[in-house]
């Protein structure tokens, strides 16, 4: 096999991955009663891809990614409040503001060791928090209600059951799919990939690793802002506890689950995370937190990429 | 005759990390076309001086000329782009690409299609048949589509190589090449060293005084961070003061 | 005015004991541990057990809730976060949080969900007052108590550091961890002294703070960030760096929430991040250190 060929096949469309997403998109009409569910997976589904982009491709450590998820829940809400309740129009306004978010916090990300990465993004999200918190016309503490969402392509009326909304975040989460697909398979993904596995190297064959990060930090921003634009409008609700840390570190622990690096990591972790959470809770409702830090603590000691490899459990070959 | 052609000069290099001096008062010139070596003693700040051509570390006082434009202040990645490559004494690859992957973003960055994202990489014939050619000139054809991590070191230094002439130098540093490299790969290596392009100029750091004589027609001897003396290899093999640095340290300065 | 500059004080001064195990933990280790918050849980829920159940006096307390969490860190720095020192920042990170988590839920079972009173002894309660009208200077005195204790440990800790031997050989392993090992220092006995030191100065922290800063399961979770700032800001080369980012925090924090009562905690946020972009490694860094 040649170079050429060799690349090409590295990065096509597999079989079962078409399978995958028409089986997917079905789900609202078959698993009709689980609608709200298959919606939240979505948009979970929706938010890790967006981190696994930075994370995952990039090696970005952060803990605020919910900043920018916040961000497209409020300005969907606002939008749809104040502006225009048609969906479409809601969700590419919140893209665009979360973007020119991202934009601006990615200058806040590029210098400094991990640690104060890590707090910068922590302090970000902890600032639109407080912000959400106290200004007027976000609804402070008890969030924004009375948000009322036109009907999708002005004919689906957005149903109680919820089935038009999960299927409304799964055609955007397919398309940013799509499109996140043909980003890392590109030139740009594989320096992506080089600078977060040796970015002394990246710089010295000519990449510009600080204006890369910035791009990749605004789009994933983006992205993100789009899952908490489609929370907002199928939940109709935006409180402050998109913007709770909780959140990103729910993230990060299942996207982790699903494995970084690969765009179905964010996809099976959003499935897995959230079967669980949905199971966990009804046992245990209040303890479940508990679990999921034993977990995470098991995650690591044992190694992560040892656990979607069951058979190196036992001391076999990696 | 005229003087040949002054690619890469270094004018008064200095470098201090706190109350040391790493580098202290270096000057070099390399020329178009040059096998320019560096030699010294371990600790002498070959490796720095390195560090501060390529734009790793920034210089305490001093400047640097690339092709007559003075670069002291550009980042690395632009002087990569300017045509100044390294490579490194320890191998830095991207572990999780293969060796195919690492060629084929190494060459799309250096053509400027690195800011492409619909663009699948390897997309375009032009980027997939240089590859090819670097792959077989560094034979590594047969591990192409292996995860760095998993390659034997003499490929791992073979890759390290590679992908610095994937970048077309016009200036090429190279840090203790065969360093590390068992003996039955470094024919490999050095052939490869050997047969690089006239035109390219190139400043090697080396320990193996077969390679540096056999390669280069310019030798600087650097000691304690400060320029020993410089000339051709004869007058340097021959030079009392460098025999001392060298017997002093324990190595004989033979060659054959 | 002044008063509110001594509630910031004593406020920083509390922050900096919290924090100061977990900077030097980051400097010696290079571990990024964001369970250090449930060791100051932990010594705060000792003394409210201790206190309530079983009528130990608030100052006999204080000790216990440091020997206790030293312990607990001891055991953990040995089993559990030794294999961790060579994991990636990410692992770390997840490793912690997960801890965290852990020891929340736990503490919720154990203890409930509500805000846990801390009953202090009568001596402590009250208040002095010096001057008049706006340069009154009023102290809790519970605050000079807090003051008086931190300021106490803080002299104790710097002794430690510049004049005994285990503190040149804790400052040789944050300098160089080979070359310290090389030298025959063993390594693995300062970090496990080192973890226990500062797992115990959050839990008598958090025994101090109880009745300051609340005391709740969540605890860990809404304060960690400030331990962060505290470390992120000082930086962890030296002790003084943090003492001085905690007596700015607090400071900032206490007066932030003063006079601006909306916008009080965004301030620190803000600050935080405009300090690390002009200075990613900290405001008090050594030149040339890490």
């Amino acid at each position: 096999m040649n170079a050429q060929e060799s690349l090409h096949d590295s990065r096509r469309w597999k079989l079962w991955e078409p399978v995958f997403w028409l089986l997917a998109l079905a789900t609202p009409f078959v698993l009709g009663s689980h609608a709200l569910i298959i919606n939240e997976i979505a948009i979970v589904a929706l938010f890790a891809v967006s981190l696994d982009l930075i994370l995952g491709y990039t090696g970005i450590v952060s803990l605020g990614h919910a900043a920018f998820f916040g961000m497209g829940a409020y300005t969907a809400a606002l939008f749809a409040k104040h502006v225009m309740p048609d969906p479409l129009v809601g969700l590419g306004v919140a893209i665009v503001l979360s973007t020119l978010f991202g934009a601006v916090c990615s200058l806040t990300i590029m210098r400094g060791t991990d640690l104060t990465r890590l707090m910068v993004t922590i302090g970000v999200g902890l600032i639109m928090m407080e912000l959400a918190n106290k200004l007027d016309f976000t609804g402070g503490a008890d969030g924004l209600q009375g948000v009322i969402m036109g009907p999708l392509l002005g004919r689906f009326e957005f149903d109680l059951q919820g089935q038009t909304a999960a299927w409304y975040s799964l055609c955007v989460l397919l398309v940013f799919f799509i499109l996140a697909k043909r980003l890392v398979n590109s030139s740009f993904g594989a320096t992506l990939m080089a600078v977060r596995d040796n970015r002394l190297r990246a710089m010295a064959i000519g990449i510009p690793v600080t204006a890369r990060l910035a791009v990749i930090y605004t789009i994933a921003a983006g992205v993100a802002g789009a899952a908490g634009a489609l929370l907002a409008q199928t939940t109709s609700f935006a409180s402050i506890d998109v913007f709770e840390f909780h959140r990103s570190a729910d993230l990060k622990l299942l996207l982790v689950i699903g494995g970084i690096g690969w765009l179905y990591g964010g996809v099976t972790g959003a499935i897995v995370f959230k079967v669980m959470q949905d199971w966990l809770s009804s046992i245990t409702p209040q303890y479940w937190t508990f679990w999921i830090g034993l977990f995470l603590v098991v995650l690591v000691m044992v190694g992560r990429e040892r656990l979607i490899r069951p058979w190196t459990w036992f001391g076999g070959k990696k | 005759m005229s003087s040949p052609e002054i690619v890469l000069s270094a004018q008064g290099l200095v470098k201090r990390f706190g109350g040391i001096t790493a580098t202290g008062n270096v000057n070099l010139d390399l020329r178009k076309g040059a096998r320019h070596a560096l030699i010294g003693p371990n600790g002498a700040g070959k490796t720095t001086l390195i560090n501060l051509l390529t734009g790793v570390l920034e210089p305490t006082e001093g400047r640097i000329l690339l092709q007559g434009e003075d670069i002291t202040n550009l980042a690395p990645h632009q002087r990569v782009r300017r045509g100044m490559v390294r490579t490194f004494q320890i191998n830095q690859l991207f572990d999780t690409l293969t060796p195919l992957e690492t060629l084929a973003l190494t060459v799309s960055q250096h053509m400027g299609l690195g800011g492409r994202w619909w663009q699948p990489l390897g997309k375009r014939r032009d980027v997939t048949e240089r590859c090819e050619k670097l792959l077989a000139q560094f034979h590594l054809t047969e591990v192409m589509n292996q995860k760095t991590n998993v390659l034997a070191y003499g490929k791992r230094r073979l890759l390290e190589i590679a992908i610095a002439l994937a970048c077309e130098p016009s200036v090429l540093l190279l840090d203790e090449p065969v360093a590390g490299v068992p003996a039955g790969e470094r024919e490999e290596l050095l052939q490869t060293v050997a047969a690089l392009p006239a035109d390219v100029s190139v400043l090697l750091i080396e320990h193996d005084m077969d390679l540096v004589f056999s390669f280069a027609n310019r030798m600087t001897v650097l000691v304690n961070g400060t320029v020993l003396t410089e000339g051709d290899p004869d007058t340097i093999a021959n030079d009392p003061q460098v025999k001392a640095v060298y017997l002093g340290h324990g190595e004989e300065l033979a060659h054959g | 005015m002044l008063t509110i500059l001594f509630d910031g004080i004593a406020y920083g001064m509390l922050l900096f004991i919290l924090a100061v195990g977990l900077a030097v933990t980051m400097g010696l280790m290079n571990f990024i541990n964001l369970a250090h918050g449930a060791f100051a849980m932990g010594g705060g829920y000792i003394t409210v057990v201790l206190m309530q159940r079983y009528d130990v006096p608030f100052l006999v307390c204080l000790p216990l809730a440091f020997l206790g969490m030293a312990l607990l860190g001891a055991v953990l720095e040995r089993t559990l976060y030794r294999p961790m020192y060579k994991k990636s920042h990410l692992d770390q990170v997840l490793f912690s949080i997960g801890l965290t988590f852990m020891a929340v839920a736990a503490m919720d079972y154990f203890m409930g969900s509500s805000q846990q009173i801390v009953q202090l002894p009568e001596w402590l309660k009250g208040r002095t007052e010096l001057g008049d009208g706006s340069l009154m200077l009023g102290m809790g005195h519970y605050r000079l108590f807090i003051i008086a204790v931190c300021a106490a440990l803080t002299i104790a800790l710097q002794y430690i550091l510049t004049r005994t031997r285990f503190g040149s050989r804790l400052r040789a392993s944050v300098d160089d961890q080979r070359v310290a090992a090389g030298l025959g220092i063993n390594v693995n006995v300062v970090f496990l002294a080192t973890f226990a030191v500062g797992s115990g100065l959050a839990g008598l922290g958090g025994a101090l703070g109880a009745e300051v800063m609340g005391l709740d399961p969540s605890f860990p979770l809404k304060n960690m960030v400030y331990f962060l700032i505290v470390v992120a800001v000082g930086g962890t080369s030296s002790i003084t760096g943090p003492l001085l980012a905690a007596l700015l925090l607090g400071i900032a924090d206490v007066a932030g929430k003063y006079f601006i009562p909306n916008f009080g905690a965004f301030i620190v946020y803000f600050l935080m991040i405009v300090i690390l972009i002009w200075r990613p490694q900290g405001l008090f860094v050594r030149k040339g250190g890490k």
